[in-house]
């Protein structure tokens, strides 16, 4: 596991809010990791959780501003495991491959969808390129924080340095004309022809040993793989149908790397094996309104993430943003609902889930004393259309307030509040075949 | 003789069969007619496929050899106002995609009924949800796209599933109608000009086609015929335009050649709304989860609540997609909608009633009165709540679903 800075030491703006206590006094608390605590009393300062509990039963700091959150549900920031936010970019159309192309090089901090995002409750994100490369660059793991330049997005490890997957693809998207892979084969061939590249460069280094006439030119993608290799990354893995899924745990076998299932819309006729797999840290599941679009989404159903839950499976989801409305992150869970997932298990997929596939658990996914105060405020059931995201609070601050004019154009939406959106969606120009 | 028999006693069970398939009792906890308020434990008798009885449970008795459906809400069958179901297949490859063809810019004359695919897994989709009734037809891109029709989401041809086999002519004003490569119109100045050009020589045709002077009346030509019969206001003019500037030229062209019109889309509604209402033309929304870019960057949850708040008659759509998802279904847009403004009562008319308005067919579908076609849609809970099922869909008294969805 990650350890991660403590982020709130990062923020160069010390909010208000972080310096006095800050308690929400009367909501309904849903703490993902415990039931949920009626007339709770939720108590925050420096950007940290210190208690959770029933009112009566916390110490509220004699300093603490307090809110009112009678009639309210409160409970941690939502957690997308795979968001397009910043209109990031990864690798170009020279190769299939860019294990050296960082996204955080790329991404606008100024885009709207990052004030949607807010607007829908969702405190992290795992923000990466796209998916028409069998590697298509370096994710991003950001907070939803104020923001000027993407270092304050980011998330940081202990040593400082940004937190962040590696984004894979199989299956249609990648298949191009070469260099790209015309075929199934020859994607997973490739890949494998990559991964065997790296373990050389890194036996070549180690061969040297220290001495820098030995030593192999230096490669920024081998190094990204050889942190792949090691288990210091994960790799987010785009992959539809069954058997690609399949070939994902296959190559995980082979090269031993961690990796999260992106996507996953066959992951129903395999679930077993994905829950079985020792190398998948979860599934992140997108739910489709309708099936098809693409032929490998032709059996996108939102039965998947009761199926895969039951099965053992660690399931969340993910907005693909754009691919769905980070406002309504909710709604997605909701959806799994009606198809048979337990409640707990699909609000657990909205928090936990997602912060283990980041390993940022830790930090993040619940209410527990210790953790990040990412917090969102309900007006009601989280899994119900007629509930409104009230306030988003990331390490302490909040950073969405629907009482405020600007911060409802972007939950409701209307003049100007997506004035930088080209008429794309992923990079698709509208009415082309897929 | 006796030899016969059998056969006889065989074609009465099946005559006796195909009429009891239409006969219907449907019990809801809740039932929104839709036309009054909503009943509490109420029964809807379904009679030869048509609405016989609406009433309270205690007062309506249910015949012999009614089937009796029993759920928490009942609604009327719903309506997708501007769709492309059973055209646009979910596959979205070449060989299923048929909303749009994209040789010409004008093309009034490509009928909806020659395209639709009853077997389409998405008019399954939809109707497994509730949705027994779709104003479906050529996509909004190119500047006359084609023809739509209002179906049935039900039967296995066209001819069982079509209710009004052309309902509108589809019209682009904005980016779905602007041609690149040198096509034309590649400009919103150029597809003004090209529409009314295309009107004005329509009723060039149609004057001297309907003329008693004698002369040899016109080579039959299909692109104005179906044009001519919008200048005659028998078939509205459907005009997708997103843009407030789109909206205000759609309506200019209406006041010039006093044609009936419908907006589809209008994005930028809220911008204008005044003028929509003083124009007297109705609004089948665009879908509320609708992506928010390029020409529809200004929509928002709201519009619908708007449009309604401000007096137009409105609808709210499933639309139209290129991508994933394949469709939208009108349930889960009206129900955002729902949430955002519009309230339950609205939402609900806005995919029944109010829609069965705007594309005509109210005298048979929208809501649940006696005489109308018994479409229903039966639900577990409140419809546009997300955790809520559809548990059975009810078409001219056919039970079409029962599934849990």
């Amino acid at each position: 596991m990650l350890r991660l800075l403590a982020a709130a030491t990062l923020v160069a703006a010390a909010a208000h809010a972080q310096e006095v206590p800050q308690a929400f006094l009367g909501a309904r608390l849903l703490p993902i990791t415990g039931p949920p605590v009626e007339n709770g009393a939720l108590v925050i300062h420096e950007g940290r959780i210190v208690a959770v509990g029933a009112v009566g039963e916390v110490d509220i700091p004699p300093d603490a501003e307090r809110h009112d959150a009678a009639g309210k549900v409160i409970m941690p920031g939502f957690v997308d495991t795979h968001s397009h936010v910043g209109s990031v970019e990864g690798g170009d159309a020279s190769a299939p491959m860019h294990p050296e192309v960082r996204a955080l090089d790329s991404i606008d901090v100024r885009d709207s969808r990052f004030r949607k995002a807010r607007a829908g409750g969702i405190t992290t994100s795992n923000i990466m390129p796209g998916s028409g490369h069998l590697l298509s660059g370096q994710t991003l793991y950001v907070k939803h924080r104020d923001a000027t330049a993407v270092e304050d997005l980011m998330v940081r490890r202990e040593d400082g340095s940004p937190a962040f997957g590696v984004k894979m693809a199989n299956g249609t998207n990648s298949r191009k004309n070469p260099p790209f892979p015309g075929t199934r084969a020859k994607s997973a061939a490739l890949v494998r022809e990559r991964f065997l590249q790296a373990i050389e460069y890194r036996d070549e280094v180690a061969r040297a040993n220290g001495d820098a006439a030995k030593l192999p030119p230096r490669d920024l993608g081998h190094e990204m793989l050889i942190e792949v290799l090691d288990g210091e990354r994960v790799v987010h893995f785009h992959t539809h149908r069954h058997d690609d899924i399949v070939t994902v745990l296959r190559l995980a076998d082979e090269f031993g790397f961690k990796v999260v299932l992106q996507h996953v819309s066959d992951g129903w006729l395999v679930a077993d094996r994905i829950a079985a797999s020792p190398h998948v840290l979860g599934s992140s599941l997108i739910l489709i309104d309708s099936p098809g679009g693409k032929i490998e989404a032709k059996d996108n159903r939102f039965e998947t993430a009761g199926i895969l839950d039951r099965a053992g499976a660690l399931t969340g989801f993910h907005t693909d943003d754009s691919i769905t409305d980070s406002r309504l992150f909710n709604r997605m869970a909701a959806l799994a609902v009606r198809a048979g997932m337990p409640r707990d298990r699909a609000l657990y997929g909205l928090t936990m889930a997602g912060a283990i596939m980041l390993e940022m658990e830790d930090r993040v996914g619940s209410l527990d004393p210790g953790k990040d105060a990412d917090l969102v405020v309900l007006s009601g059931d989280p899994l119900s259309v007629y509930t409104q995201v009230l306030e988003t609070w990331v390490e302490g601050v909040k950073v969405f307030d629907r009482s405020d004019p600007r911060d409802r154009l972007y939950a409701e939406g209307g003049y100007g509040a997506s004035h930088d959106q080209s008429d794309t969606v992923h990079g698709i120009v509208e009415g082309e075949h897929r | 003789m006796s030899s016969r028999a059998p056969v006889r006693a065989a074609l009465a069970c099946l005559a006796a069969a195909v009429v009891t398939s239409g006969q219907v009792a449907v019990r809801g906890d809740i039932v929104h007619t839709v036309a009054g308020e909503a009943l509490r434990d109420a029964v809807v008798l379904i009679e030869d496929g048509k609405i016989a009885r609406v009433g309270p449970a205690a007062e309506v008795s249910v015949p012999d050899g009614f089937r009796t459906l029993r759920a928490a809400v009942v609604t009327p069958g719903l309506i997708d106002a501007r769709c492309t179901l059973g055209l646009s297949g979910y596959l979205n490859q070449p060989h299923d995609q048929d909303q749009r063809e994209g040789s010409e810019a004008v093309q009034p004359e490509l009928r909806a009924i020659d395209a639709y695919n009853p077997r389409e897994l998405l008019v399954a989709w939809a109707r497994g949800y509730g949705v027994t009734t779709i104003h479906t037809g050529h996509a909004p891109r190119g500047l006359i796209s084609g023809q739509t029709a209002v179906m049935k989401t039900r039967g296995l041809t066209v001819e069982e599933a079509v209710v009004k086999p052309l309902a509108m002519i589809a019209a682009t004003i904005g980016e779905g109608a602007r041609e690149r490569d040198r096509k034309t119109p590649g400009t919103r100045a150029k597809m003004a000009a090209l529409l009314r050009a295309q009107l004005i020589k329509a009723g060039e045709y149609v004057a001297k086609r309907d003329a008693d002077d004698g002369d040899e009346p016109p080579k039959r030509d299909l692109q104005l015929e179906a044009l001519g019969r919008v200048l005659s206001g028998e078939v509205p003019l459907l005009v997708t335009a997103q843009r407030s500037l789109d909206i205000q030229t759609a309506l200019r062209i209406r006041d010039e050649f006093a044609i009936p019109m419908v907006l589809d889309g209008a994005a930028e509604a809220p911008e204008t709304l005044e003028r929509i209402r003083d124009a007297g033309v109705p609004v089948i929304v665009h879908p509320t989860m609708m992506r928010a870019r390029g020409e529809t960057e200004n929509l928002s949850f709201e519009t619908a609540a708007k449009l309604v708040a401000a007096g137009i008659p409105t609808a709210i759509q499933g639309g139209y997609e290129t991508y994933v998802p394949k469709s939208r279904l009108v349930l889960f847009e009206a129900a955002v909608a729902a949430a955002h403004g519009l309230g339950f009562d609205s939402a609900l008319r806005s995919i029944t009633l109010d829609a069965a308005r705007i594309l005509g067919v109210e005298d048979r579908v929208g809501s649940i009165e006696v005489g109308k076609d018994g479409d229903l849609a039966l639900y577990d809970g409140d419809p546009f709540e997300y955790t809520t099922h559809c548990v059975g869909v009810v078409i001219e008294g056919e039970v079409v679903s029962e599934e849990q969805r």
